[in-house]
């Protein structure tokens, strides 16, 4: 419960204006709660007279946290490639057993794995558990949950990281709840409290326009999925040391209620939007599919993925797997140019995290353009080509 | 086929934007609505209903208030809604939300299939599928694109992964999680919109659906938000001018600095 002071009520209004949820209002001068209150707790930070407080009940730690130790990364592999948020994950997955001085170890599930461990050591691991058998072939969350947690249970890490990708926003919360703790997704930053061991994980909420910072206090380990893209992976150092261990699960274990039938690739250009560290997008502003074709030189000019709105999308002029927004991927790469793209909300919430954002658009009020570190206004049939023009006469010369 | 809807109550992403001038969020004209993913999910339902009969049943967790999303999901096809709410479930995450959501299907009896969307647009956390899954032991896949086929308890079905996708076939009962490109969600019909009014809603608390009270809420919750705050705003902004040749040259020197 949301409790108000009303003898420290100024009513002000700042928890008013803070609250998503129109859960608070102020009547009559002072602060009153409604039903709507999810108790979220940002009208307690924001009231400056210290009015508001949520209470909690004392909880009983789950058990000793002395027993688990370690940080422990998800390896995510499928057809022969270790996605390349698995390296992102080892680089800040170090810098925390750093600062806790604890190990740190990757968990490699698949089939035919050849010499991938000895990569995740290179990358920073001190540790990879590494499963090779065929029934880990195709991703099951079944198969892929149950080993998991096995091998988690059995080496106790108190850090427990994911990508957050279609692999790991899939089967790492069915984890979380086996192992009875508490998982927080989409992390864009991590940092440990030194005093407590407590690990600080923020991640965006309400499409990136909010950020929250979230612990889990009661239950080990603590885990987290994070976003591709965010954080900086290691130099590859073949000198690493590092040690290779076998896991044999129980057979019943690999066992899946859900079967492959068939795995298909659909990306047009072989790169991942999510991977991508330069995406071009088009919107409706290209006309038709052969303006989007444009958007593709310019791409390629940049050694960059397409990406594409959702009126692009409908209108088919290319899949959707290239969609940015909200029902399409989040993305965040170094570079996201926009071209004659309006900058709905719902597409901004999806690349508002880039490093650089460039738009073009012959609207000067466009909304896509409060969001641009650099605008151009004017006609992209116009602009795009020379922009690949000068790129490529650069290259060359 | 007995289908379980999940559906959840949100703000609208739209309207939740952050004030440039104060770095708070606007809330102004904050509506709420029924999440987008789960719309789709609801008419994913109502179609495998079309196609091999039973029923659909929504089931919302959250404030006297959700029961809207509720009565527009029975405009849209749904024949029974179930609105479990009570004071005690406020602040619960996605351990403590599974749990609640967990005992009041229970309570609301067997199921073939529970679809959800793939995720809330306000927490975007996309847990509670998986987790709910887990919690009734029963196989799930997240992010469904399309539904081909059900015959004798195996589902054909497409899940979307970053690179393509994956056709499955799913033993039943099972939880499904969608994504946008499954289906366009119909408008209420008026016969629907006539049902929705008269419909009357089942309402659950704590207590009807046995809930321990130290699993619900914010106190059974495994994680605790303890800050909120605006982003860092975005770096400097530059208009550029001149002429087309002139902007396209600032540009490129301005990708050379990064690269
Ligand atoms: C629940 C929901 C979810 C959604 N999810 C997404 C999502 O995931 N991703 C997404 O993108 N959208 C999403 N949308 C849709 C979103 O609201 C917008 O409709 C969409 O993003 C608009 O795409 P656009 O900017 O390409 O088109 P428009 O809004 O039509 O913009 C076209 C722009 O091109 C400019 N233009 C035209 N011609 C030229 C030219 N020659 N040179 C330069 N500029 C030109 C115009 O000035 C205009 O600004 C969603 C909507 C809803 C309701
Ligand atoms: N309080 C709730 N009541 C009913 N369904 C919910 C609730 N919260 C989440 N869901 C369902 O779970 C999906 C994923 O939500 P989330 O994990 O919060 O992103 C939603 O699309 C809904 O189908």
């Amino acid at each position: 419960m949301l409790q108000i002071n009303i003898d420290a009520c100024i009513g002000c209004g700042l928890c008013e204006e803070e609250c998503t949820y129109e859960a608070i209002s102020v009547v009559d001068g002072i602060a009153e709660v409604n039903d709507k209150c999810t108790l979220c707790g940002s009208c307690v930070d924001v009231c400056e007279v210290e009015a508001l407080h949520i209470e909690r009940e004392e909880k009983q730690v789950q058990s000793d946290f002395g027993d688990w130790s370690g940080v422990c990364v998800f390896a995510e592999h499928r057809n022969g490639r270790i996605a390349p948020v698995t390296f992102e994950l080892l680089g800040i997955g170090r810098q925390l057993a750093d600062d806790l001085e604890v190990k740190l170890s990757a968990v490699l599930l698949g089939s035919d794995l050849s010499d991938k461990a000895s990569k995740l050591i290179a990358f920073g691991a001190d540790t990879v558990y590494q499963v090779d058998d065929t029934a880990l072939e195709d991703f099951t969350d079944d198969a892929y949950g149950n080993v998991f947690e096995d091998i988690v249970r059995e080496h106790k890490p108190e850090i427990v990281l994911a990508g957050a990708t279609a692999i790991g926003r899939s089967f790492i919360p069915q984890v979380a709840t086996a192992l009875e703790t508490g998982l927080t997704a989409d992390c864009t930053e991590l940092a440990i409290r030194k005093e407590d061991r407590t690990l600080l994980q923020t991640r965006p909420a309400f499409g990136g326009n909010v950020m929250a910072t979230i612990e889990c206090p009661y239950s080990r380990p603590q885990m987290a999925t994070v976003r591709p893209m965010v954080m900086k992976s290691l130099p590859e150092d073949q000198g690493r040391k590092g040690e290779i261990i076998s896991y044999t699960p129980k057979p019943e274990r690999l066992q899946s209620r859900v079967k492959v039938l068939n795995s298909v690739k659909e990306d047009r250009d072989q790169i991942n939007i999510t991977e991508a560290e330069i995406i071009v997008s088009g919107g409706r502003g290209l006309d038709d599919e052969k303006g989007f074709a444009l958007i593709r030189e310019l791409a390629d000019a940049l050694g960059g993925a397409v990406g594409a709105s959702r009126a692009a999308v409908d209108s088919e002029w290319i899949p959707y797997p290239h969609q940015v927004g909200q029902t399409g991927k989040t993305v965040c790469p170094k570079l996201y140019i926009a071209c004659g793209i309006s900058g709905a909300i719902q597409h901004i919430v999806g690349m508002q995290s880039s490093d650089m954002i460039v738009a073009i658009n012959k609207d000067p009020d466009a909304p896509i353009f409060d969001v641009a570190t650099c605008g151009i206004v004017g006609d992209l049939f116009e602009v795009v080509p020379m922009l690949t023009e000068k790129i490529k006469e650069r290259k060359t010369s | 086929m007995n289908i379980i809807v999940c559906v959840k109550q949100v703000p609208d992403a739209k309207d939740v934007r952050l004030d440039p001038k104060t770095n708070t969020l606007s809330r102004e004209g904050v509506e709420s609505i029924m999440n987008p993913y789960d719309r789709h999910a609801l008419e994913a339902a109502v179609q495998l209903k079309e196609n091999y009969g039973g029923t659909v049943t929504v089931v919302s967790m959250g404030p006297p208030q959700a029961e809207e999303v509720l009565r527009e999901a029975v405009s849209c096809g749904a024949d029974e809604a179930v609105l479990v709410s009570d004071r005690a479930f406020a602040g619960a995450d996605t351990w403590a939300t599974t749990y609640t959501l967990m005992k009041a299907i229970k309570k609301i009896g067997t199921f073939d299939l529970i679809i959800c969307g793939k995720q809330a647009i306000d927490g975007d956390t996309a847990q509670v599928g998986p987790g709910l899954a887990h919690r009734l032991n029963i196989p799930f896949v997240t992010c469904i694109r399309n539904i081909t086929n059900c015959e004798d308890s195996l589902l054909k079905a497409e899940r979307l992964m970053d690179d393509g996708y994956d056709v499955l076939e799913i033993q039943l009962p099972a939880l499904l999680t969608v994504v946008k490109d499954i289906n366009e969600p119909r408008v209420p019909s008026l016969k629907g919109k006539m049902k929705a009014k008269k419909i009357s809603i089942t309402s659950m608390s704590a207590e009807d659906i046995g809930a321990n009270p130290e699993q619900i809420g914010l106190n059974g919750s495994t994680t605790q938000v303890v800050r909120v705050f605006s982003p860092e705003p975005r770096g400097e902004k530059t208009m550029l001018t001149g002429s087309v040749a002139e902007q396209v040259e600032q540009l490129i020197e301005k990708l050379e600095a990064i690269q």
